[in-house]
């Protein structure tokens, strides 16, 4: 009974981990069609703003919970203004422009900030169930990633704002002739999917440790978990990160993390196939 | 006109598309004679260019069969329905942007000859449409109308025994219309086509035999005089009809 | 613009014949230091050839080139460890690797993959060789008697011989001249490939694939056979690599070796054979130049690098040089510069 409650939570926590990887991608694959390899860097400038003002002695939840989507999302606009905004409808470029920003980045910080791994203590503790330790971070983590979820669905369904951005994404000339300015919509859209990275960056630091070279991992999980999930921002990352986050956790409970990490990769390529436009292309294909 | 083709080239039996729950080709019964030319006409959302696609494979049907010389069609890939001796032009002008008119044209002619036929096939065509002046430019340079005839020379080259055009004439100048014209009239007897067409001037200059599509299904079938001044077709056109139709 | 590229023998002709030049004189001229160096860039030339053939050819973008790169270049490693010989084991690099890519390719293109899903997967199943190798450091790990080695590679793979001279490994000089005439040998066989109807069908699918297919031609079929080749060369250019480094490594399987391939190709240009090889050239150098400086760091570069290519040079370095050459050609020369409409 401990074991199954235990089993539970840690399933929980991967799809958790997942959502909260992919969300900020989603957002921007999603309503813009914009492929951000960079996306994986984004949550690492998360981890090092995090890393860097609780050294200097600012409280973890400011760090993470402020000031990390808050420079990020203000360098994701930079980006935007600077390199995305000339490559809409360039699916391949923004992806080549993107990559080559990530390279960038890594290069950058491991100049700046060396190699060496930098760390966080995790907050809270632990608790028992039965004869098992579990981090209540863990628990936290969960309770994010719905978080994540909950306020991207309301926003998009149910603010003006929301409403304005789906809008330009589906007809931007339309939504001009509105009175809605489009480069701002874009221009913020990618910002707050950059937040959401951001953020991402900074819950997971505690966990995952800061490195220049962390966001390699992230963005191969984020990527896959988005392209499988399929275009709709919330309907796919939560179906995909379901899917893929529970399958994987159970190998790796049988079998280690690194089958549990290829069994990911497995079931991705297998989805991919059986539904070439992601599970939101063919299931909830309305959906937001 | 080869005598005693009673039985058609192509048919259609039966045939039902449907998305989710809408139904766009309701259980069409359809046959086409060798040599026939025959046009599809209806108004907006008839279900005429879906019924095309059906015909095309680039959708399979949900129900029904499509015969063509005895062979079912339906289900298989568009690649082999073309093979069987159908050409198809789609809606969208659909050609090699980046290389000349010559090579879109030699390309379709080599799927199925060698490369010295193929040019000689290429010349012949662009004769028979008259575009032997456009033949080095660069497709994606040419004029929209310029683009569909090279479209149709393409169409040709793979030397079908049926042809399978949706709006043809769509964006022509009135001269490059009346060439149009005066090909798939000649055509017709040599080949059986299939022509799905909103241009009702055009139409009244190549077509003998009409088929006018409505809600999925085929309404009426008859000579173009006939179709032209029957007064429930002018209804479906003008929405007249009690259930409100789109 | 793309048929003046592929009508182009005479250009093709010419860089062969430099490229016998280089051949013959290369190791006469140059020091064993610089020969080495350049046996790397003819290599690497290699690898950017199988991604630029069937991206500039065929329209397939892989994210995972370095797939085949590792593959081959493992396969060649286990193989010649186990047979004390190598001319098989490279056969069966190149062998493997094609398999491996017509599998793939099955995959893909008859589950009507495309684009940016086509792009993921082969990045995915790269990552995947690259997980799975990583872990293989325990001794337990072994095929015949060459260990995985994980993480550390496997050391001490034999040099390659010449296939008449299986007890003689090659001397530099020799690497160098063999290596070259295979890059040669397979530059003109695309070539030849590219005129064929094989290749032109290949070029229509790029510009349009739905045409294609209208045309009567098995697009799913003409892919798989393009990003099967693609695939072969790459093995090769791995097998090559495992035995000029006389050491491979999960590396070679990175996303950082797909991501230069990619670099290479579309600073060289995509939609010609030639511009990739200078891509690697010129990227190569610069990289060297600037390490030894040890002033910026390479990704710096390289992602500096790929961000100006994208945003000022779409096309890429060659094909606007070589734009730009011909708008120079109409300026001065001024006649014959338009085609009669």
């Amino acid at each position: 009974m401990d074991y199954s409650l235990v089993v539970a939570i840690e399933l929980l926590r991967a799809v958790a981990g997942l959502v909260l990887i992919a969300t900020g991608l989603a957002i921007i694959f999603g309503m813009m069609r914009v492929i951000n390899i960079a996306h994986g860097e984004f949550m690492m400038l998360g981890g090092y703003t995090v890393v860097l003002t609780t050294k200097l002695g600012v409280n973890i939840w400011v760090a993470i919970l402020v000031l990390a989507p808050l420079a990020v999302g203000l360098f994701g606009i930079i980006v935007e203004r600077c390199i995305i905004q000339h490559l809409y409808g360039r699916i391949i470029d923004s992806l080549l422009a993107t990559w080559g920003l990530s390279l960038f980045l890594i290069g950058f910080v491991t100049v700046v900030f060396g190699n060496t791994l930098e760390g966080v203590s995790t907050p809270f503790g632990g608790f028992a169930i039965g004869q098992y330790k579990i981090a209540i971070y863990s628990l936290f983590l969960i309770l994010a990633a719905a978080a994540f979820i909950a306020s991207v669905f309301f926003a998009l369904k149910y603010t003006k704002s929301g409403l304005i951005a789906r809008a330009t994404m589906q007809n931007p000339d339309m939504v001009e002739s509105l009175g809605v300015n489009s480069k701002i919509v874009y221009m913020t859209t990618f910002g707050i999917g950059a937040a959401f990275s951001g953020l991402a960056g900074g819950l997971l630091a505690p966990i995952s440790g800061v490195v220049p070279g962390m966001g390699v991992n992230f963005i191969g999980q984020a990527f896959i978990t988005v392209v499988t999930g399929g275009a709709a921002v919330v309907a796919g990352t939560l179906s995909a990160s379901s899917v893929l986050g529970s399958i994987s956790q159970a190998v790796t409970f049988a079998a280690g993390p690194v089958y549990g990490d290829a069994t990911l990769l497995f079931v991705a390529l297998i989805l991919l196939r059986l539904l070439p436009r992601g599970i939101t292309g063919r299931i909830f294909t309305r959906s937001i | 006109m080869t005598a005693a083709e009673d039985r058609p080239l192509l048919s259609t039996k039966e045939l039902t598309m449907r998305f989710g729950g809408v139904v766009a080709v309701d259980q069409v019964n359809f046959s086409l004679k060798s040599g026939e030319l025959r046009c599809l006409i209806g108004p907006n959302g008839a279900g005429k260019s879906t019924f095309f696609k059906c015909l095309t494979g680039q959708l399979k049907p949900s129900a029904g069969s499509v015969l063509f010389a005895d062979q079912e069609l339906s289900g298989k890939t568009t690649h082999d329905i073309v093979r069987k001796g159908i050409g198809i032009k789609t809606q969208v002008p659909n050609l090699f942007d980046g290389l000349p008119a010559r090579e879109n044209i030699a390309l379709s002619a080599r799927q199925n000859n060698s490369q010295r036929r193929a040019e000689e096939i290429t010349d012949e065509m662009l004769e028979l449409i008259s575009i032997a002046a456009l033949a080095r430019r660069d497709v994606g340079s040419l004029a929209h109308g310029e683009r569909q005839l090279v479209e149709l020379a393409m169409v040709l080259a793979g030397q079908p025994r049926l042809v399978l055009l949706d709006e043809p004439a769509a964006g022509m100048t009135g001269e490059e219309r009346g060439r149009l014209a005066t090909v798939l009239r000649d055509l017709a007897g040599r080949m059986s086509l299939i022509v799905v067409e909103h241009d009702m001037q055009f139409i009244r200059e190549i077509a003998t035999e009409i088929t006018v599509f409505h809600r999925g299904r085929v309404f009426i079938e008859g000579d173009v005089a006939e179709i032209m001044t029957h007064s429930e077709v002018q209804e479906i056109y003008l929405g007249k009809e009690a259930n409100g139709a789109a | 613009m793309l048929s003046k590229v592929s009508k182009d023998w005479a250009g093709a002709g010419f860089v062969t014949t430099i490229g016998l030049a280089i051949l013959i004189f290369v190791p006469i001229l140059f020091d064993l230091f610089e020969v080495l160096q350049m046996t790397q860039y003819v290599v690497l030339s290699l690898f950017a050839l199988s991604l630029a053939y069937i991206w500039g050819y065929g329209g397939i973008l892989s994210f995972g080139q370095a797939g085949f790169f590792g593959l081959g270049g493992y396969t060649y490693a286990v193989a010649a460890i186990n047979m004390g010989q190598t001319t098989v084991p490279f056969l069966m690099a190149i062998g493997l690797c094609a398999l491996f890519a017509a599998a793939l390719g099955y995959f893909m293109f008859y589950g009507r993959l495309n684009d940016v899903y086509l792009g993921v997967v082969t990045l995915v199943v790269t990552l995947i060789l690259w997980k799975l190798i990583n872990h293989t450091a325990g001794p337990e790990y072994s095929i015949g008697e060459a260990r995985l080695g994980g993480f550390n590679g496997i050391p001490s793979i034999p040099i390659m011989t010449l296939p008449w001279q299986p007890d003689m490994e090659m001397e530099p000089g020799q690497m160098f001249q063999y290596f070259m005439a295979i890059l040669i040998g397979v530059y003109v066989l695309l070539h030849v490939l590219i005129k064929s109807k094989f290749g032109r069908v290949a070029i229509s699918i790029r510009e349009n694939e739905v045409r294609t297919g209208l045309l009567g031609y098995d697009v799913r079929l003409y892919k798989l056979g393009i990003f099967t080749i693609g695939g072969a060369i790459g093995g090769a250019a791995g097998a090559m690599w495992a035995t000029y480094q006389t050491f491979i490594d999960p590396n070679s399987f990175s996303l950082e070796v797909s991501a230069k391939c990619l670099i290479w190709v579309m600073a060289g240009g995509v939609g010609t054979l030639f511009g990739p090889i200078v891509g690697v050239i010129g990227l190569q150098y610069l990289s060297l130049k600037l390490g030894e400086t040890d002033l910026i760091n390479n990704l710096i570069i390289l992602g500096t690098i790929l961000m100006f290519l994208v945003l000022l040079l779409p096309k890429g370095i060659f094909p606007s040089f070589q734009d730009l050459m011909q708008w120079l050609w109409r300026r001065v020369g001024g006649s014959g510069g338009e085609r009669t409409p």
